[in-house]
């Protein structure tokens, strides 16, 4: 009983201010956005994307260069789309969709993003399972892998993923909590972890580094079975992985508590700390144990941190796993929950996590991260331009924003079409004329302004 | 006491960076590095929870 009153509180905690503006004395300061960017954006991905940059032959400048401009890139996007609209309307994603779209497009939306949380939630747990594996000689996964293959992983996976439910059932404030105290350690251990095994590429003073990023941390060569990555795929790559949080404005729900629209900027410390020190720190970590596993396709980034800097390393990477599966766990449910609301949020937990854990037995959502994370941003970016458009553009057209609600319809088909259209353009481009999923976002994005824009003009005349 | 918690979260917090850079200087050796991570890790772990996170007071808007 004591629990339960705990959880709905908790809950309802969760949902203060969801259906109406903030009120100005529960804006926030510079410090709450800076940690919570630092925070959030170092987590167990790093040690995921990082090796796959090396897996996939990037060259030391190509990376260099390209996290630094897509990083860039990215913040601009937070402050410039996300924080501004965030300011002027001070409401969630879901609130102001639901003004736009509709119930009913709203709980479309809802579920897609609960999909894609699982399988982001999935993939953290593998990670996580790589470490908690190390006591007991698992054989891990290969960067070949698609499905499961072996019992221990799969019982590893089992174990971590079933811990991770009942926590995301019962503790998402303390997890959070966990998570904020985790990140200043965890930045720390991913900058340990590299400057401790530099000499073990060769690097003796700061000097040399650079030859030895070049000769033989980021070759340039993918490895057998990689696509080669460029310095566009690594912009690109930078600038849309979180496009669903800026582009496609997930972040409204947190940036609606900024004082000021330059508060964006403070996404700054994630995106540098997490998106590049952490990967290029992840990176190296990866391209030492090529080398003294001369060339091995095992790909765990458990037994890696722990051959670099020990057991911190281990526990560095079941923690970093750990804190992104959990809340993503838990959001998961609540966007299912969304369907009906009288359903039990840990029943959805519980049922949500069995599907997360058993997506996590296979190893493909780990190799596949990069393509997957792309991905994620693609499929979010139309809502994020259809909120731009209503927001800056529809009335100085003559057309009427927030029209599901002026009109009192559940589904305003233009957001529907611009979704439908936008995506299956995509779609095409990538089929037909071959581009790479990384690029399909920037003109995505311009697709759906136009598809939203010329679709509002023909159903609002109706 | 307040301030002792703070100096052993930030003396852990070190204890997982420094002793890096000196194994990147080849002045300590890779398992003393280990060990010293492990012990900073626990020093932060076990005290830094109590103070960070604290409610951040609420400011009045513009």
């Amino acid at each position: 009983m004591e629990n339960s009153k705990s959880l709905v509180a908790r809950l309802n905690a969760v949902n203060e201010y969801e259906q109406q503006a903030i009120p100005g004395n529960k804006l926030k300061g510079w410090r709450s956005f800076l940690g919570t960017y630092a925070g959030e954006h170092t987590a167990g991905t790093e040690f995921v994307i990082g090796p796959l940059f090396v897996a996939h032959g990037a060259s030391a400048i190509d990376l260099v260069t390209g996290l630094i401009i897509g990083n860039i890139l990215a913040v601009l996007s937070w402050a410039f789309l996300t924080a501004k609209i965030a300011v002027k309307t001070r409401v969630t994603l879901y609130f102001l969709l639901e003004k736009i779209a509709g119930k009913k497009f709203t709980l479309i939306y809802n579920l897609v993003n609960a999909g894609l949380f699982c399988f982001l939630a999935g993939a953290m747990i593998a990670v996580a399972a790589t470490a908690v594996g190390i006591p007991f000689d698992m054989t891990m996964p290969q960067l070949t892998d698609i499905y499961p293959n072996n019992v221990g992983w799969v019982t590893t996976v089992f174990v971590v993923g079933a811990v991770t439910t009942v926590i995301a059932m019962f503790g998402f404030d303390q997890v959070s909590k966990f998570a904020m105290v985790a990140a200043p350690w965890m930045i720390m251990v991913f900058i340990a972890a590299a400057l401790a095994v530099l000499p073990r590429l060769g690097v003796t003073e700061l000097g040399s580094f650079w030859s030895v990023a070049e000769s033989t941390i980021w070759t340039g060569t993918p490895l057998e079975g990689q696509s080669k990555f460029g310095f566009w795929h690594i912009l690109f790559f930078a600038w849309f992985c979180n496009m669903a949080m800026h582009i496609g404005m997930a972040d409204l729900s947190l940036l609606r508590y900024a004082k000021k629209w330059q508060y964006g900027f403070s996404s700054a410390t994630g995106v540098f700390l997490g998106h590049f020190i952490a990967w290029i720190a992840s990176g190296i970590l990866y391209s030492l144990f090529l080398i003294e596993s001369e060339g091995s396709l095992t790909f765990a980034p458990g037994p890696i941190a722990y051959s670099a800097v020990g057991v911190a390393g281990a526990i560095c990477v079941v923690i970093a796993g750990w804190t992104t599966a959990n809340p993503t766990l838990y959001r998961a449910g609540l966007a299912i929950q969304s369907i009906n609301p009288k359903w039990k949020t840990w029943k959805v937990t519980l049922f949500v996590g069995l599907f997360t854990t058993i997506a996590a037995c296979f190893p493909a959502l780990v190799m596949m991260l990069l393509e997957f994370v792309a991905l994620y941003g693609l499929i979010l970016m139309p809502v994020g331009a259809v909120i731009f458009i209503d927001v800056y553009l529809l009335e100085k057209i003559g057309l009427k924003s927030n029209y599901a609600e002026s009109t009192g319809s559940s589904l305003n088909w233009s957001v529907a079409l611009t979704w439908l259209i936008t995506l299956s353009f995509c779609l095409l481009l990538n089929l037909v004329v071959g581009v790479e999923i990384f690029f399909l976002g920037l003109p995505g994005w311009f697709i759906a302004v136009l598809v939203y824009v010329v679709s509002s003009k023909i159903i609002q005349r109706k | 006491m307040k301030l002792l918690i703070k100096i052993i979260s930030f003396l852990g917090l070190g204890l997982n960076i420094v002793p890096a850079i000196l194994v990147f200087g080849t002045y300590m050796e890779s398992d003393t590095c280990k060990l010293l991570m492990f012990i900073g890790t626990v020093m932060w772990f076990g005290t830094a929870p109590s103070w960070m996170n604290k409610k951040e007071p609420e400011t009045v808007g513009e």
